[in-house]
């Protein structure tokens, strides 16, 4: 008799506890507003990422296309990955002195794990990283970027 | 089931099957080669080097904040906790003392991480058993803590934001707020996995017993994190050799003496409760400060040999480095938790069915890159 | 009462007296058979493919997504655009299969499945088939489909193909024995196997509440062993993702995989309608014996409606629990079977014999 019990109370509890977890399913099935889902390319316009988000590594310029780049090669040492490639040029400025100044920073972006490293390093804070994440694209030798825009020059100032 | 008492095959009889390297339950490209009886396992080799990357070899060459980014490679469900273990070797090493705050931030993520990364292993077992709707609320409540990581360290999976001496940027200021919201969140959340999935009984019947697991056995095979203390075998190295803010909070080791695929489950859930104590206890005592020590722009650790453990979700991780006094490190060796994690696993499936074995891997929370590193 | 607007026996009857009345018999059945055949086939289809994306909508909202949305409103497309994409995918051939059965192994499926259809009453008088062992017939036809799951299996020669072949052939033996029971158990109460006389059987009330305890047992007995029986969630263990990859159907691709992908929603379709019509009233409105004002207002419902509402019920109950529970075991399963379902379902119909020998049912 009492193994009867046990097998009923058994199949009783087994329900039971089937039914709470069907509860929860049940509760989001009928409440719509739990979902999570973002309908991406459809909120591109209100898409915010967060200021940190590491998209890309891109240099800054102002709004006289200068930047703050030495060509130091400080970032270039420091990236784990040979990412980045510094190529530098010597001019001679109007009082005769020869400088090293920038010519192309590439940029690989294939290569780049965001590791932030280069960003930390620059001793004239001349690159940051930027929150695009849209990377795609048809050709993997458009993942080869060069950083300094043309024709930007180094801003007055900063290689002191 | 003893592995004993199973007589051996003869060759008719011998069935036997490759599981992996692509495999939706071999949680990335291991590969178990498995040898059956009808459904019955027999014998379980797992094959490794599918995602061999040399991550070690690769440490040698680089210099030691730059071997941090490699480590996040690892497992990359823990990664803070693993840069961690670089950061605490090196800080050892050079004898830097790091300030508070950065012990108490580093804490905080870690314990974030770990829930995080029990989230998707909840996900994944879920899955594994044929529950496919726990993966969708895992991965929705682990969404949350992305978006702190993502504000604060700027990146969602493989954060970086461990530096030797301190942390790559201060807190964002709305860090604090966000980690009490999920607390707050997660707390309601969490007893709907166990109306979900531990208390329904098909999950149950197919757990409790299954792959049981001896404190003998776990220790001789070295096995650690939740695996090990499901057998009883304290192991968490948070207790017994605190590092970072662990000494300030109290908190218990979740240990169970069944050793079975069930209380693997068990020490996983309770440690998400434990991680949100120790999480509460921190947030709002964050003390003031730098958020790193200045270093020297190149750093050399001397001569010697280092050795930093650090409890990662799936169990003790280790770095030893040896240095001959360079900028890189000449030897760079990672005790990564899941190699060790899955030598038992030929032990623990022999005489269940292949079902039980893909419950088995799943309680052992496999993360391949990990294991082959 | 009301009940001829809705009633389709005379104009099928029409139908039929007209071609017989302008051509010979032997022509007159031909084309009925084949404007049956091409309804059918056509319901088959639009069936099959709104379960499917049914059932994404579903599970997508008990997991928090909102399932398809891309091709056309909400979805509605998607399924349609699936189907276009299996019927353009390349038909692999596997070296090593046996050809002549891996060809045929999706024919026999989807064939059990399309002649189990013919036995179900839509409607009054929407009936393809009306045997007086109507019962008897859907549960031997249906039974067929593992037939070809398990020539599927065999035939692809792939080692997870055979292991999910054999499972679900232990499956649906030991699962049919439970159905069948549980039809039974109704059976004794209805006094017939006649879909049609069953049906009317229910005019004053459904045999879920005419019959009340012993016909609740059956019908959640049913439902547990028809989900096991179509080899759905949480007992997919033939497919198996997380253990066998795909079980089965591991080789198929295109439209071959298609048509064991519709095979299964139709057989979930065929017993949600045995259930709805054995247990449910079919397409009787529900009626509560005597309350003459209310039972009028349920007959303007047309009965089809009903017959699809208390269908779409027990599809929903089965994608319930497919979307909640974990996956049993083959040995769970069958322990299931042989331990629990089976001896309360033997009790359970000594129980309704003994209720219907005393007329103790309403």
């Amino acid at each position: 008799m009492k193994s009867i019990i046990n097998y009923l109370a058994e199949i009783f509890r087994g329900v039971s506890a089937l039914i709470k977890g069907m509860k929860v399913t049940g509760y989001y099935f009928i409440h719509p507003g739990e979902i999570v889902t973002q309908q991406y390319p459809e909120n591109r316009k209100k898409l915010v990422m967060f200021e940190r988000f590491k998209g890309e590594v891109v240099m800054i310029h102002n709004e006289n296309n200068e930047h703050h780049c030495t060509a130091c090669g400080i970032c270039e040492m420091n990236c784990p990955n040979g990412s980045i490639e510094i190529i530098s040029k010597t001019v001679t400025s109007e009082d005769g002195k020869k400088k090293k100044v920038l010519a192309h920073h590439i940029y690989h972006l294939g290569m780049c794990t965001f590791c932030n490293l280069c960003v930390k390093t620059c001793p004239s804070n001349a690159l940051k990283m930027d929150q695009t994440f849209e990377h795609a694209v048809f050709d993997r030798t458009k993942l080869t970027k060069v950083l300094n825009r043309p024709g930007s020059v180094l801003m007055k100032g900063v290689d002191k | 089931m003893d592995a004993e008492k199973i007589q051996p095959l003869t060759e008719e009889q011998e069935f036997s099957i490759n599981m992996g390297p692509q495999h939706p339950s071999t949680h990335g490209v291991l590969r178990l080669m498995l040898k059956l009886q009808g459904e019955m396992v027999r014998e379980v080799k797992p094959q490794l080097g599918y995602i061999h990357r040399g991550i070690e070899k690769m440490c040698e060459k680089l210099t030691y904040p730059q071997t941090i980014h490699l480590t996040d490679r690892l497992d990359y469900l823990s990664a803070h906790i693993l840069n961690e273990s670089v950061c605490l070797a090196v800080e050892n090493a050079l004898e830097v003392e790091v300030p508070d705050r950065v012990k108490y931030v580093r804490t905080i993520i870690d314990e974030l991480n770990r829930i995080a990364s029990h989230q998707l292993w909840w996900c994944a077992f879920g899955m594994d058993l044929g529950a496919l709707t726990t993966f969708f609320y895992g991965l929705r409540d682990r969404e949350k803590i992305l978006d702190i990581f993502e504000e604060t360290c700027g990146a969602r999976l493989l954060l970086s934001y461990n530096v030797p001496g301190g942390l790559m940027f201060d807190i964002h200021p709305n860090f604090q707020k966000r980690t009490k919201d999920f607390i707050k969140y997660f707390r309601k959340k969490l007893p709907e996995y166990d109306a979900l999935l531990t208390g329904n009984p098909i999950m149950q019947e197919r757990t409790k017993g299954i792959g049981y697991f001896s404190k003998e056995d776990a220790i001789n095979f070295g096995l650690s994190g939740p695996p090990g203390r499901a057998s009883g075998f304290s192991c968490d190295v948070r207790v017994h050799q605190p590092y970072s803010a662990y000494p300030f909070a109290k908190f218990k080791e979740i240990l169970y003496t069944e050793g079975d695929t069930f209380h693997r489950y068990k020490v996983r859930i309770d440690e998400m409760w434990e991680s949100m104590n120790i999480i509460e206890q921190l947030i709002d005592n964050i003390p003031e400060g730098d958020f790193a020590v200045k270093m020297k722009p190149v750093i050399k650790l001397p001569e010697g040999e280092y050795y930093q453990r650090v409890e990662a979700a799936r169990g003790e991780f280790g770095v030893y480095i040896v240095s001959d006094g360079n900028k890189n490190p000449y030897r760079m060796k990672f005790r990564s938790p899941n190699f060790c994690n899955l030598a038992p696993l030929h032990k623990m499936s022999v005489g269940y069915k292949i079902a039980d074995l893909v419950a088995i891997s799943g309680s052992l929370d496999f993360v391949v890159p990990d294991m082959d590193r | 009462m009301n009940f001829d607007i809705y009633d389709f026996s005379s104009f099928t009857k029409s139908i039929d007296e007209g071609l017989m009345a302008s051509m010979s018999p032997f022509w007159a059945i031909t084309i009925e058979m084949i404007i049956i055949g091409v309804l059918i086939l056509g319901f088959y289809a639009v069936v099959g493919l709104y379960l499917v994306y049914a059932e994404r909508k579903i599970c997508a909202f008990m997991q928090c997504r909102v399932g398809p949305n891309r091709v056309g409103p909400y979805g509605f497309f998607q399924t349609i655009a699936d189907l276009i994409k299996l019927l353009l995918k390349e038909l692999i051939p596997i070296k090593n299969a046996d050809k002549i059965l891996f060809n045929i192994a999706p024919f026999i499926v989807i064939i059990a499945s399309f002649m189990a259809i013919a036995a179900i009453p839509f409607a009054k008088g929407l009936h393809a088939l009306d045997f007086n062992i109507g019962v008897l017939y859907v549960m031997a036809v249906s039974s067929m489909g593992v037939i070809g799951i398990l020539l599927a299996g065999w035939s692809s020669n792939n080692k997870y193909s055979l292991i999910g072949a054999m499972r679900s052939g232990a499956q649906i033996v030991s699962y049919e024995l439970s159905v069948g029971l549980s039809l039974i158990t109704i059976v004794i109460l209805a006094g017939s196997l006649q879909f049609s006389t069953i049906v009317e059987g229910q005019r004053n009330g459904w045999f879920i509440f005419t019959g009340h305890i012993p016909a609740i047992i059956a019908f959640l007995v049913f439902l547990v062993a028809s989900t096991a029986e179509t080899n759905r969630g949480p007992f997919d263990l033939a497919e198996a993702e997380s253990e066998l990859t795909a079980g089965f159907h591991t080789e198929y691709s295109g439209i071959k995989f298609a048509f064991f992908f519709l095979a299964e929603y139709m057989n979930m379709f065929i017993v949600a309608s045995i259930a709805a019509t054995v247990f449910l009233g079919g397409w009787m409105p529900f009626h509560i014996g005597g309350w003459e004002a209310f039972n009028g207002i349920m007959d303007y419902i047309p009965p089809f409606i009903w017959y699809i509402g208390k269908t779409a019920f027990v599809i929903f109950l089965m994608m319930w629990f497919k979307w909640t529970f974990p996956r049993l075991r083959i040995d769970q399963l069958l322990t299931l079977e042989w331990k629990y379902l089976l001896p309360i379902n033997l009790f359970n119909i000594i129980l309704m014999a003994f209720i219907v020998l005393m007329g103790w049912h309403f």
